[in-house]
């Protein structure tokens, strides 16, 4: 009883604090946000009081969810979580690409001009699609390999929760113009400091169910999720170092300044990339490949190299996004070398990944989520083939500023991230909701291709945009003038930034396919289908061990 | 050969049995000892995060003790308050997602946009705001190269003066009074933060912020304070200073600020 009153009780602390806040903010954004805290806060305290179960409690007996089972609550909020945000998140890239080609879409009214939602956009499937991803099925995974339930059990609901709440004042906050202008990185400080306490959180849960674990060692995909826990965690708070003008308003201006400021800015931005969106992704690679295919990881000793190679060598290559910058040439030359050395341990890791398939190769024709997370791999390792290409000085030149950065970025998060958490998705909506199978394998299947065509069309204009662009910028006549004026560039744009925004309408629509089949898949329901093949599963044996050994 | 057959085979095993591949292998063969860290949690997030906290120390510590990382150049000041709250306003706007502050050293944009960037121009940026995409033209010097009422106009409906633009219209800033923030805190925290505001700038930032786009007013204390401070009004509605003036007085004065003429005698003698 004692636990549901504190519970109740600091939400609603939380709740007047937050309402105070509200009533004493110097700017409304600020106000509409503290408002939105506190009905968050309010909504807890009401779940927690008509959620208890006091017969129980007065009994003495706590409700407790089967121990013998793995804890999966939070890990199918996270899918669901990650479904819903990923249809926003797409759907807002969409938005803005169709923007850039008929600029009529940005409606005139400042809350949906280009320069507000394309954060959405960036945030929507980096954060909100990428983030649940990563933190749901870092959770399914870390239980499984270490055959033990999540340590912290309440404090995993909060993480997904808090999550959730720094998502929505994120998402808005781009809305309303609240922004640090630090890509990737806009939120302001408040709400900064908010997922650095769900961080703070989730490192703890995830920490210590590898504390619990009953195998003596640590599996590989958890080495890949701590480092990218540990060292998000580093990047977040040293790149939002700020001071706020008020602590009831919601602007702050940033503790550096200039090339300081610009190289922090980039040493997070692409390691945003590095450890948000590559080694967790290796990690789910390193699970859900290996289970799916069901062949062991390829080679130990690879995964070793590559895991160590790759976040030592990673965190160098920032500076490669400030090549001719005021930032001093010795800085942008180590982070071009560090770029270039980087294809290695990334190829490594790929090549760990696609030759786990050995032995198993024919799946790739029968099992269309096997054939998912084979091009999720080919194209990573397409993409971190282009990123060094592009971080070579004299390529960047012609291609910094320029659309190919787009298509470049698009490869390797559609093709690579996307794919991936397909496949996974895929994989754990069956298992999680305890279901035979997948509503329909067949439907996976044009999900695959949609997004594989959607991908290429998307890629392909942005090289053809981004090449041109840059050619057209400095392009000299015989009389040694330049050649286009800007606004020439722009209207050559025209039918790429089209030719995008199908290829783009393509990959949302592969995604309508797998909310869909998910959907029916949870309601419990199997597609009267020719079948294909599946990978089989044990739920009798998907538990923990017992605690004594 | 052989040998990677029953070792895989091996691993097969422990991974249908719910464990991982690597261990079935690894418990037989250890590899430089790299099982003592994967069998003790702190001692693998210890290494993991030193390999990982080396890289930027390297690269971005040295930025803040190397003198030469931003070489002096005269002229540049900090952020009027009409400026800063123009500059605020390019932020909200997220402009930066467009347009970029840093011209390269290459003859073509210095031929289009003008000299190349310094990074001393940039030592008052707070955020930096170079950007990383040009859908639209670079902006470090287009402050005095095109008018006021062409900066309104083109803000209120950019495809009027730039018919091939992509560009948002921004209409609503005429409409929308520039004052309601204090600027006194804003100068505050960005003197906090090492920009060398004076206590009078910091006092009489309010009333700075609306003098600058008050014709009426006159400009030599604010121009004292703040050389090369353009004053007059910038939207063409001197009875309200609204966000417009604020933006186009930013607008205005991007890469004004540095006399080029002289910063390259005082290169040439180095």
């Amino acid at each position: 009883m004692n636990g549901v009153l504190n519970r109740a009780g600091i939400f609603i602390v939380a709740a007047m604090v937050a309402l105070l806040a509200a009533m004493n903010a110097a700017d409304w954004g600020f106000a509409v946000h503290m408002v939105i805290v506190a009905a968050a806060a309010t909504l807890a305290m009401a779940w927690t009081l008509t959620r208890t179960d006091y017969a129980d409690i007065a009994k003495g007996i706590l409700p407790v969810s089967d121990a013998s089972l793995y804890d999966d609550d939070p890990v199918r909020w996270g899918v669901l979580a990650t479904v819903i945000w990923g249809v926003a998140g797409l759907a807002a890239g969409l938005f803005i690409a169709l923007q850039l080609a008929f600029p009529v879409l940005n409606l005139g009214i400042e809350y949906t001009s280009f320069g507000r939602l394309r954060p959405l956009h960036t945030s929507g499937v980096i954060f909100a699609f990428g983030g649940n991803i990563l933190i749901a099925s870092s959770l399914y995974v870390v239980q499984r390999t270490c055959r033990a339930r999540l340590a912290f059990p309440s404090l995993a609901r909060f993480v997904f929760w808090g999550y959730q709440l720094f998502l929505v004042l994120a998402a808005s906050g781009y809305l309303m113009g609240i922004t640090q202008s630090r890509e990737y990185a806009e939120p302001e400080w408040y709400v900064d400091i908010w997922l650095t306490i769900v961080w703070v959180a989730y490192l703890a849960v995830f920490v210590g169910t590898i504390m619990r674990r009953r195998e003596p060692h640590i599996y590989v995909a958890n080495w890949f999720y701590l480092s990218f826990i540990l060292t998000i965690a580093m990047l977040h708070i040293v790149n939002n170092l700020a001071i706020p003008v008020s602590i009831f308003g919601s602007k702050s201006y940033s503790l550096f300044a200039g090339v300081q400021d610009a190289l922090t800015q980039w040493w997070y931005g692409h390691n945003a990339v590095a450890f948000f969106l590559t080694t967790p992704f290796l990690a789910m690679m390193y699970y859900f490949v290996p289970k799916q295919a069901q062949r062991p990881v390829y080679s130990y000793r690879l995964s070793i190299i590559h895991f160590w190679s790759l976040i030592f060598i990673y965190i160098w290559a920032g500076p490669h996004h400030l090549h001719y910058t005021a930032l001093p040439d010795w800085a942008q030359t180590l982070g071009m070398v560090f770029s270039i050395i980087l294809w290695m341990p990334s190829w490594g890791g790929m090549i760990n990944g696609l030759m786990t398939l050995n032995g198993a190769w024919d799946k790739i024709r029968t099992d269309p989520i096997i054939r998912m997370m084979v091009i999720a791999m080919a194209f990573y390792g397409m993409a971190t083939f282009e990123g060094p290409m592009l971080s070579i000085k004299a390529v960047n030149s012609l291609s910094h500023y320029t659309d190919w950065t787009i298509g470049h970025v698009h490869a390797g998060a559609l093709g690579w991230n996307g794919m991936i958490s397909f496949a996974a998705i895929y994989y754990l909506a069956p298992r999680l909701w305890g279901r035979q199978r997948l509503y329909s394998l067949r439907m996976v299947n044009w999900h695959f291709w949609l997004a594989t065509l959607g991908i290429v069309f998307y890629a392909a204009a942005m090289w053809v945009a981004g090449i041109m662009q840059g050619l057209m910028w400095r392009e000299y006549g015989a009389d040694g003038y330049l050649v286009y004026s800007f606004a020439e560039t722009v209207a050559a744009m025209h039918p790429m930034y089209v030719l995008r925004a199908l290829g783009g309408g393509m990959y949302l629509t592969g995604f309508f396919i797998l909310v869909y089949n998910v959907w029916m898949t949870i309601k419990g329901q199997v597609r009267d289908e020719a079948p294909m093949s599946e990978t089989p599963h044990n739920a009798a044996a998907d538990r923990p061990l017992p605690k004594e050994v | 050969m052989p040998q990677r057959t029953a070792r895989s085979l091996r691993k097969y095993d422990a991974m249908t049995s719910e464990t991982d591949g690597a261990e079935g292998a690894q418990a037989k063969a250890p590899w430089y000892n790299h099982g003592r860290i994967e069998r003790n949690i702190g001692l693998l997030s210890v290494l993991a995060f030193i390999a990982v906290a080396i890289g930027g120390a390297v690269e971005i510590a040295p930025l803040f003790w190397i003198d030469r990382t931003i070489e002096r150049v005269e002229g540049v000041r900090p952020y009027t308050p009409l400026e800063l709250a123009g500059r605020d306003i390019y932020i909200r706007e997220g402009c930066y997602t467009c347009h970029s502050q840093m011209i390269r050293p290459f003859r073509d944009e210095v031929e289009r946009y003008g000299h190349y960037s310094l990074a001393a121009e940039s030592m008052y940026d707070h955020p930096f705001q170079w950007g990383s995409k040009r859908t639209g033209p670079d902006l470090a010097r287009v402050g005095n190269r095109y008018s006021d009422e062409w900066h309104v106009q083109h803000l209120v409906d950019p495809r009027s003066v730039v018919p091939e633009s992509v560009m948002p219209t921004y209409a609503f800033l005429r409409e929308r009074d520039v004052a309601g923030p204090d600027m006194t805190a804003h100068l505050r925290a960005l003197t906090r933060e090492g920009v060398p505001y004076t206590q009078s700038d910091i006092d009489k930032a309010n009333e700075d912020l609306l003098a600058q786009a008050d014709p009426n007013t006159n400009p030599a204390d604010l121009q004292r304070r703040y050389p090369r401070a353009q004053v007059r009004d910038f939207d063409g509605n001197p009875d309200q200073t609204t966000e417009m003036d604020a933006l186009v007085a930013y607008l205005q004065m991007l890469g004004t600020l540095v006399d080029f003429n002289r910063v390259r005698a005082e290169e040439l003698s180095q």
